[in-house]
């Protein structure tokens, strides 16, 4: 008996990121093989290793079949017609913020991520990336101070090319699966982060990820690495303008922990879900993956997924390391006709190695909302233990939500927990609240952040706040 | 029916009110007026309306008033949303307090009555503020501040669940307070706490409409009025003793009002 209507007013949901910033771009021609490749390569400037990096990926691409075992519904992807590299023109070499083209900079100004001198955020430095390029890495010379290396990966490839060449790809090799490999042989930029053995980062790390032009891919790669007893707290936020065409946007994100090393990854995304009919809207199919490699180390992914047409990740751990620690947070909320299937894997290789999975799915309108997990544990993974806890709620009665956890073990000395459970906001419970005063839209906002409380409270504090505002936007109908 | 002078306008006046779910009729004319500092209790059996009453004065949405109007303060409320009559006066303690898990019994008291503050033109409370206040409130229904941290209503016992709605009524402070079986459930230390409660927040401006089916609660708060009601009917009103009464005859003896009327 819950009004229908009224629930599906107020998970109607404005897109306030929607613009498009008119400005003149570089882009080469559509299509994808080894020439263009090749173009791409000689635009960075790349040593040779990445060059064979990438072609040998692409011929691995090329033998792969696009995977079709998520039963996501959507078209066929023609990978002929998109452009793999488009950059907004500007001087040859910047040498400093104010050579940026003031368009640029207004983008990210409107986003709400300043990157000027004086109004940068003060305890975050931020890598802003526009389409295929790194626009502007703040805080520089800070992080420098200590060591830190936070650049684009592309600077990262000229300037610290032997990291590059030894890490890249030991996490999610291109063979991986079938995105994976197409971003290993396309990927145009991203961020890097070093931090230095006994190293915590002075502040929070942040990349920004605009996408422009609507039909060009976004393939975006980062990599940290946490040196030996070494930490950092690293936030990723994304936005793409309103088109009524799908942009595919395949990333690869590796993590590497150390001994004793300590990475949080945190996402907030926010790309165009497409309207309310499904029309339009981004592909996220994105490859994250983090090893921990030491002792001890440890990697803990939160992320908040409130966009995209279609969001098909799972953001995991590889526990090498004897003690080592993964985590995974994770709100999703989808509406309209939006689909997500997300979750992560924990792949238990160490002894006494510990995961924590919290999953979160809110589904709204008619959409579908899917947890899909795997814990496993090997044969020398003795003394591990995992903890999942999957939950799910429903808002309205024509979207749907389902949980996929897949448990695979291999060692009897080890624990495996699961817990799950599916609510519906109930007419009882909105009555409840209003009878107290308070606004059904309220109402509604402050049960869904009741419900992602054990999520939220895995993020660091700014993300926390705008995750809950993202929510509470997400939910916000037309009245008021 | 009240044949004293009243000084002062009604806070409540329900004029013949009916209303049904589902197409199924639940109220069938029921009438009601409510003046300053007058307490009312309604008794009845089990499924005679009693509820719904309570819960289409507040503005349940499941319901649908077919027929006549409820006017608060003097102004027609039939279209008015659940927390419009909230903010502006109208409380109803729920007779199975709602659990909302993961929402603090604190932020959920205190964006409750600022909501209300708001109305009354008063200073909206921000979280040192509003701790103050309720620390004073706790004390009328001798709740530990523990309560505060905890989620709506999640995980409290029956008597815990009550005194939280009393509670709310204290921070609240409203014109009329409509409480569906408050009483029930409670052991005696707890009906004491509440009933106590309920006496310390009313006053001359007030008024309360007790549902209840017990005479012990009537022990410790005397109402002015006492109405039966039967299949969506009042079919009887008294004072006091007339509550006695139906306690020692039982509601059997009330069927014989309606074959009279």
């Amino acid at each position: 008996m819950v009004n229908e209507n009224l629930v599906k007013d107020v998970v109607k949901e404005p897109y306030k990121y929607g613009f498009v910033t008119d400005i003149e771009t570089e882009k080469i021609e559509k299509g994808l093989n080894e020439d263009i490749i090749k173009l791409i390569s000689q635009k960075k400037e790349e040593p040779r290793f990445l060059l064979d990096f990438r072609l040998q990926a692409f011929k691995k691409w090329q033998k792969m079949k696009e995977p079709d075992w998520a039963a996501l519904g959507y078209k066929k992807i023609d990978y002929q017609d998109i452009i793999y590299y488009s950059a907004p023109k500007q001087k040859e070499k910047i040498s400093s913020l104010d050579e940026v083209d003031p368009k640029l900079l207004e983008t990210f100004d409107k986003l709400g991520i300043p990157l000027t001198e004086q109004k940068k955020l003060t305890n975050v430095a931020v890598d802003a990336v526009f389409d295929s390029v790194s626009i502007a890495t703040t805080f520089r010379e800070e992080l420098a101070e200590h060591g830190v290396i936070f650049c684009s990966i592309s600077e990262a490839v000229k300037n610290h090319a032997d990291l590059i060449e030894k890490y890249l790809g030991t996490v999610v090799p291109a063979s991986d699966n079938y995105f994976a490999a197409l971003n290993s042989a396309v990927f145009s930029d991203g961020s890097f982060v070093y931090i230095p053995k006994g190293v915590t980062c002075p502040m929070d790390l942040s990349s920004y990820f605009r996408i422009n032009s609507g039909d060009s891919g976004q393939f975006e790669r980062t990599l940290i690495i946490a040196e030996e007893s070494s930490s950092v707290s690293y936030l990723e936020g994304c936005t793409a303008p309103m088109f009524d065409t799908n942009t595919l946007h395949a990333a690869v994100v590796e993590l590497i922990a150390l001994d004793d090393a300590s990475i949080k990854y945190s996402t907030v995304q926010n790309w165009y879900a497409g309207d309310e009919e499904g029309v339009g809207g981004i592909f996220n199919f994105v490859t994250k993956r983090g090893k921990c490699l030491g002792k001890r180390s440890k990697i803990s992914w939160s992320q908040v997924e409130t966009g995209s047409a279609i969001t098909w990740k799972y953001p995991s751990c590889l526990l090498l390391g004897e003690e080592s620690v993964g985590e995974f947070y994770s709100v999703a909320l989808t509406n309209n006709l939006q689909q997500a299937d997300t979750g992560t894997k924990m792949i238990h290789i160490g002894p006494k190695t510990k995961s924590t999975i919290v999953s979160k799915g809110i589904s709204a309108g008619n959409s579908k909302n899917s947890y899909r997990g795997l814990v496993k544990m090997g044969t020398k993974a003795t003394g591990s233990r995992n903890y999942s806890q999957c939950d799910s709620m429903l808002i309205g009665d024509q979207a749907s939500a389902n949980t996929f956890p897949y448990i695979k073990s291999q060692q009897p000395n080890s624990e495996i927990e699961h817990e799950a459970s599916t609510c519906r906001i109930s007419e009882d419970q909105l009555f409840y609240l209003q009878s107290r005063g308070i606004e059904f839209e309220e109402a509604v906002s402050m049960m869904v952040s009741g419900f992602c409380r054990d999520v939220f409270n895995q993020l660091p504090m700014e993300f926390a706040a705008e995750a809950d505002k993202l929510l509470a936007l997400k939910l916000e109908g037309s009245v008021g | 029916m009240q044949s004293k002078m009243k000084e002062s306008d009604p806070i409540l006046e329900v004029d013949n009110l009916s209303a049904s779910t589902d197409n199924l009729p639940i109220l069938k004319g029921v009438s009601l007026t409510v003046y300053p500092g007058e307490i009312h209790a309604i008794m009845g059996r089990n499924g005679c309306g009693k509820s719904t009453f309570s819960k289409i004065i507040a503005g349940h949405p499941s319901y649908t008033i077919t027929n006549g109007e409820i006017k608060f303060l003097g102004e027609n409320i039939n279209s008015l949303e659940p927390e419009e009559r909230s903010q502006s006066g109208i409380f109803l303690g729920f007779q199975y307090p709602i659990e909302i898990p993961g929402v603090s019994n604190l932020e959920f008291l205190r964006v409750s009555t600022n909501a209300r503050r708001k109305f009354l033109n008063k200073e909206e409370l921000d979280t040192f503020d509003f701790e103050e206040l309720v620390k004073e409130k706790l004390e009328i229904v001798k709740m530990d501040q523990a309560f505060l941290s905890r989620s709506v209503n999640q995980g409290f016992s029956g008597g815990e669940k009550k005194r939280n709605e009393i509670l709310q009524m204290a921070l609240l402070e409203p014109k009329i307070a409509i409480l569906d079986e408050t009483d029930s459930g409670l052991d005696i230390d707890a009906l004491r706490i509440v009933a106590s409660g309920i006496k310390r927040i009313s006053n001359a401006q007030t008024g309360i409409i007790l549902i209840t089916h017990y005479q012990r609660l009537l022990d410790e708060i005397k109402p002015n009025y006492v109405h039966v009601m039967s299949d969506g009917q009042i079919i009887k009103t008294g004072e006091s003793d007339l509550a006695l009464e139906l306690e020692k005859k039982g509601y059997e003896w009330t069927d014989n009002f309606i074959k009279e009327t």
